[in-house]
C-alpha cells in the first residue's frame, strides 16, 4: 500500500507494509540514515525525529500512523533554535561516538522551541528519554544552556 | 566517506618509511629495526593488509597536499574517545603543522604499513607517542631541508610555525604547500630531535579539539548502519537462545514469504535471513521456526551460578585454583581476628549505542569489510579464516564506531565473522548484518561474573599485615594465567604494605562468553580493593584518606599519594556538608594511569543519589586535556550504571535483560556534575579510555558506608527483582561472610 507524508518538506509517496516503523522508511526506503536504531522499543531515543512539531520515537511510530504528517529528520531540522544547538554542540565538543546525538539534537531543538530558557529540571524532564552510552550528558546540558542564551540574543 | 573497492596497491617498506613510521613493529620506534623482527616475518606470512594506503613521501601518516592540508592518517581507532585528534596532535605538534588545517582519515586494516591495529588496554596514546612525534618531527625536518637548499641559509636558523617555514634572518618564508615539491625530495633524517615538553604549542592546550563534531552534530557522520552500496542485502540472524545450543532443524517457508526476503541460510551460528531492506529482514526472521539442540548449552540460571562461584571458592569444586601473588612464609596461618570480605560481581552487557552491525563482500577470495573495527588486524584475520582467504585478501575499511566499550574488540570477532559466513552466500553482493538490541544484549562476551573472597590480618599499627585474596571468574583468553581477573591486585600498594599475600585465582570454564569491557578487571577490583580498604579504615577508627595516606608512604606510591593530596584539595575533604550528605573516595591505577574520585552521596528511599564527582588524574604528560576530562565524566557515566544498575542474568540459561526497559543505564537526570584535574606531570603519557571507570563504584559504596554504616557486598546496588543480583546493599548475598 502507498502512504503520502511530508519529509523535510517534500511528501514522499511509499509503497511500504503499514506496518513498518517510521525509522526504516527514514532509513531505508528514503535513505535518510540520520536518523538511527537503538533499541527499537522507544527507551533510547537514538532515533527521535518531529512529528507535526513533536519530538517522537520513530522506531515505534508505524507508518501507516505516521501518514500525513509533518516529518523532520536530523539531516533536516533549522530555524534559531537549530542553529543555536547545533553550534554549542561543536563548540563544546559534545559528541564522542556521537550515535546517539542525532537524538540528542531533535529532543533538545523541541525543547528550546517550547521551553526558551529552560532550567536543569526542564532539561532533565526534556532530555532522559535520550541515552548516550558514553554518558555526554553534563556537556548536552551545558550546551543546551550555551543554546538557549544565544538562540535569545 | 564510504569507498568503492579500489584496486590494490603494493606497498613496500623503504627506508624512508621505516623512518617515517611505515612499521612493522606495532608501534614501536621503528629506526633500527632488523630482518629478524618477529613483526616482520609475520607481516610476510599475513601478506600484509588489503589495500595500501596512498603513497606520501612523509610515509604512511602523513599526507601534504598543494591544497595546504596535512592530513594525519589515524591507525587506531575511533570509538568515540576522540583518539583521532590525539593521534594527529602527536603529529601536527612536531611537524609545526597548522592545527586548524590538519584532517584525519582512518586507516584501513594493513598489517605491513601500519602494524597491528587495535585499540586496547587504554594505549592508543601511550604506543603511539614515539612513533607519531618522529614521524612528525622527521617530515618537519624534511620541509626545513628543502628551504635550507632553497634559501641557501643553514637549517639551524630556520623556523616553522603553522605550516609556515621562515628564515627570520632573510625575512623569507614559505609554505608547506610551496615546499611540497621540493621536501618530498628531501631524505628524512634517521633520528630526527623531538621538542622538549615545555617548548609545546599543541600539546596539552586545549587547541587540541576533536575533528568530528561537526558530522556528529548534523547526522552526516557515517556508521556502519548507514553504509548503503549498490546491490546491498540486510541480514539479520537467528540465534540459539542459549549458550552453546546447536540449530536442530528449522523451517522458513513463512519467512520466505514475507515480502523482500531474498533468501534463508543455515551458517554456523544459526539462521540468517537475507532480504533487500531492514525490516524484511526483521520479519523474515520473526517468521522462522527453529529448534535448538541444547545438549551442550549452559542451562543454568544466575543463582546456581553464583552458588558454584561460591563452592569454587571454598575448594568444594574441582576447579583447581592457580597463585597470582605470594609472599610470606606464613600463608596458611589466617586463624583469630581474621576479618573476611566477600563480593559478587555479575555479567555486564557493553550496551554500545550502536549494535553490532558489519558489511562484508566476498568476492573470490577477495573480501571487503567496512566495519567500525575495534581491532582490525584481528578482524581481518578472522574474516580470512571464516572466508577461507588470506588476510591479503581481505580489505578491513575502519569507520567510526557507535560506541564499543570493548564489545566491537573481542578475539572472536563474533559478528563481522558471522557477516562474512553470510556474504559467502551472496553471489558476491554486498551484506549489511544487523544485530538488534535483543540480539546483541543475549549474544555474550559479557564482562565476566565474578566472586572475590578476602582475609585480612591487620597488624598492630591497624593496616594489613597479612592479606589472602581468592578470586573467581571465567578467563578471558583461551591459554596463559587468568591476568585480566586479577588485575590491579597484585599491584596495589595496599599489598605493597602488606607482610604476607596469597592470591589465588580460579578459573571456571563453562559456554557463556566473556570479553574484555571497559577497564576489564580493573571494572571489579577497584570495587574491592577501594571498598575493603575503607571497611579496614573504618575498622581502624581512621579517616579514610588518611588511612590510604600512611599505606601509599609505605609503599612507596608516589602518584597515588599525589593523587589523594589533590583530591582532597579539590574536593574539599573534611569539609562539612549540608545534613544526610557524605563523601566517599577512591584512588585506583588502571593502564599505568591513576585516578582518584571523590562522590557526594545522600540516601533516598533506600538508593544512593550522587550530585557530584571530582577526579584527579594522573595520566603522564596529557596530550589531549579537553579529551581526558571527556573521557573521565563518560567513564563516571559508564561505571555509574554499572555500580547501580547493571547485571546479565540467566535463567535455565536464556538471557533475560535484553533491552534498556530491563538493563537500564544512567540518564540525563541520574548524571552527577564531575569536575576534573589533571595532575601536572613530565613522564610519558598513560592512557585514559578506561581507568576512569573503576574508582566511581567504591567510592559511592564508601559514600553508602559513611552514610548507612552498611557495606556494599554485591553489584549492582539497586534492586531489580532479578537473580541474585540487584540488591549489593542489603546483607544476606554472601551467606558466610563476616563483614566489618
Amino acid at each position: 500500500m502507498s502512504y503520502s507524508l511530508t519529509v523535510n518538506g517534500q511528501v514522499r509517496h511509499v509503497d511500504e507494509d503499514g506496518q513498518t516503523p517510521l525509522l526504516w522508511v527514514l532509513r531505508d526506503t528514503l535513505k535518510l540514515p540520520g536518523t538511527k536504531y537503538g533499541c527499537g522499543i522507544a527507551q533510547c531515543g537514538a532515533c527521535t525525529v518531529h512529528v507535526d512539531g513533536q519530538p517522537m520515537r520513530s522506531c515505534s511510530l508505524a507508518l501507516e500512523a505516521a501518514a500525513g504528517s509533518q516529518i523532520v529528520t536530523i539531516e533536516a531540522v533549522d530555524g534559531p533554535q537549530a542553529d543555536a544547538i547545533r553550534d554549542a554542540w561543536v563548540a563544546r565538543d559534545v559528541p564522542q561516538c556521537g550515535f546517539c546525538q542525532s537524538g540528542q539534537i531533535m529532543s533538545a531543538v523541541a525543547l528550546l522551541r517550547s521551553v526558551p530558557k529552560p532550567t536543569d529540571a526542564d532539561i532533565d524532564i526534556a532530555m532522559s528519554g535520550n541515552i548516550c552510552r558514553c554518558a555526554t550528558y553534563n556537556r548536552i546540558r551545558a550546551a543546551i544552556h550555551d543554546a538557549a542564551g544565544s538562540a535569545q540574543s | 566517506m564510504i569507498e568503492a573497492p579500489a584496486p590494490k596497491r603494493r606497498f613496500r617498506m623503504t627506508r624512508r618509511r621505516m623512518i617515517l613510521g611505515g612499521t612493522l613493529a606495532g608501534g614501536a620506534l621503528v629506526v633500527g629495526y632488523t630482518a629478524t623482527h618477529p613483526m616482520q616475518v609475520a607481516g610476510a606470512i599475513l601478506q600484509g593488509g588489503g589495500s595500501d594506503p596512498e603513497p606520501s613521501a612523509f610515509g604512511p601518516f602523513i599526507r601534504v597536499t598543494p591544497d595546504g592540508w596535512t592530513t594525519i592518517v589515524n591507525r587506531q581507532q575511533e570509538l568515540g574517545q576522540g583518539i583521532h585528534a590525539g593521534m594527529a596532535a602527536m603529529i601536527a605538534e612536531e611537524l609545526d603543522a597548522d592545527w586548524d588545517r590538519v584532517r584525519v582519515i582512518d586507516a584501513h586494516s594493513n598489517l605491513r604499513a601500519y602494524g597491528m591495529q587495535g585499540s586496547a588496554g587504554s594505549n592508543s596514546i601511550a604506543s603511539n607517542w614515539d612513533l607519531m612525534r618522529t614521524a612528525g618531527a622527521a617530515a618537519r625536518a624534511m620541509f626545513v631541508a628543502a628551504a635550507a637548499m632553497r634559501w641557501s641559509v643553514p637549517r639551524n636558523l630556520i623556523t616553522v610555525r603553522d605550516g609556515v617555514v621562515s628564515h627570520p634572518g632573510s625575512n623569507r618564508s614559505a609554505t608547506f604547500a610551496e615546499l611540497l615539491a621540493e621536501a618530498a625530495r628531501q631524505t628524512p633524517p634517521q633520528q630526527p630531535s623531538l621538542k622538549h615538553p615545555k617548548d609545546y604549542r599543541l600539546i596539552g592546550t586545549d587547541r587540541v579539539r576533536r575533528k568530528d563534531s561537526l558530522p556528529k552534530s548534523t547526522g552526516a557522520q557515517v556508521y556502519t548502519q548507514d553504509v548503503q552500496l549498490p546491490d546491498m542485502l540486510v541480514a539479520m540472524v537467528a540465534h540459539s537462545p542459549r549458550f552453546g545450543g546447536r540449530l536442530a532443524k528449522f523451517d522458513s517457508s513463512d519467512a520466505r514469504k514475507v515480502k523482500g526476503v531474498v533468501d534463508v541460510i543455515a551458517i554456523e551460528t544459526g539462521v540468517a535471513v537475507v532480504a533487500e531492506n531492514t525490516f524484511a529482514a526483521r520479519q523474515g526472521r520473526d517468521a522462522l521456526r527453529t529448534e535448538w539442540n541444547d545438549s551442550a548449552a549452559e542451562t543454568r540460571s544466575t543463582p546456581q551460578l553464583v552458588s558454584y562461584y561460591h563452592d569454587i571458592a571454598a575448594g568444594r569444586t574441582d576447579v583447581e585454583p592457580s597463585e597470582f601473588h605470594s609472599k610470606g612464609e606464613d600463608a596458611a596461618a589466617f586463624g583469630a581476628g581474621t576479618i573476611e570480605f566477600a563480593f559478587d560481581f555479575p555479567y555486564l552487557a557493553h550496551a554500545p549505542m550502536e549494535t553490532m552491525d558489519c558489511v562484508a563482500q566476498v568476492d573470490g577470495w577477495d573480501v571487503k569489510i567496512i566495519s567500525g573495527s575495534h581491532l582490525p588486524t584481528v578482524d581481518q584475520v578472522q574474516a580470512a579464516r571464516v572466508a577461507a582467504t588470506i588476510p591479503g585478501r581481505v580489505d578491513v575499511q575502519v569507520i567510526p564506531a557507535g560506541g564499543s566499550f570493548g564489545r566491537r574488540g573481542n578475539l572472536t570477532a563474533d559478528y563481522l565473522a558471522e557477516c562474512v559466513r553470510i556474504a559467502k552466500r551472496t553471489n558476491g553482493r554486498p551484506v549489511k548484518l544487523i544485530w538488534t538490541r535483543e540480539d546483541e544484549q543475549s549474544s555474550g562476551l559479557f564482562r565476566p561474573m565474578a566472586h572475590h573472597r578476602i582475609w585480612v590480618q591487620l597488624g598492630p599499627d591497624g593496616f594489613p599485615a597479612r592479606w589472602r585474596h581468592h578470586v573467581v571468574a571465567q578467563s578471558l583468553l583461551p591459554v596463559g594465567p587468568n591476568a585480566q581477573a586479577v588485575e590491579g591486585i597484585a599491584t596495589s600498594p595496599y599489598l605493597a604494605a602488606a607482610r604476607v599475600v596469597d592470591g589465588k585465582v580460579f578459573s571456571p570454564s563453562f559456554p557463556v562468553p566473556v570479553a574484555f569491557f571497559r577497564s576489564v578487571g580493573h571494572s571489579i577490583n577497584g570495587m574491592v580493593m577501594e571498598h575493603a580498604i575503607d571497611q579496614l579504615a573504618k575498622r581502624a577508627g581512621r579517616d579514610p584518606a588518611d588511612y590510604r595516606r600512611a599505606m601509599y608512604r609505605r609503599a612507596g606510591a608516589k602518584r597515588h599519594l599525589a593523587v589523594l593530596d589533590e583530591l582532597c584539595r579539590k574536593a574539599g575533604w573534611g569539609t562539612p556538608l549540608a545534613a544526610g550528605w557524605a563523601r566517599g573516595l577512591a584512588v585506583h591505577e588502571a593502564f599505568g594511569t591513576v585516578v582518584g574520585q571523590v562522590a557526594e552521596v545522600r540516601m533516598q528511599d533506600g538508593r544512593p543519589i550522587v550530585r557530584r564527582v571530582v577526579a584527579v588524574v594522573d595520566c603522564g604528560i596529557a596530550v589531549s586535556p579537553d579529551q581526558i576530562a571527556a573521557q573521565m565524566e563518560g567513564a563516571i557515566g559508564f561505571g555509574l550504571s554499572a555500580a547501580l544498575y547493571g547485571a546479565m542474568t540467566l535463567k535455565d540459561g536464556v538471557v533475560q535483560e535484553t533491552n534498556f526497559d530491563t538493563y537500564p543505564v544512567v540518564r540525563m537526570n541520574e548524571m552527577p556534575a564531575v569536575e576534573t584535574y589533571i595532575l601536572p606531570s613530565s613522564n610519558r603519557p598513560t592512557g585514559m579510555g578506561e581507568p576512569g571507570v573503576p574508582p566511581i563504584a567504591p567510592a559511592i559504596a564508601n559514600a553508602v558506608l559513611a552514610l548507612t554504616g552498611a557495606p556494599t557486598r554485591s553489584l549492582p546496588m539497586l534492586p531489580k527483582g532479578s537473580a541474585n543480583f540487584g540488591s549489593g546493599m542489603s546483607p544476606g548475598t554472601t551467606p558466610g561472610a563476616t563483614t566489618v
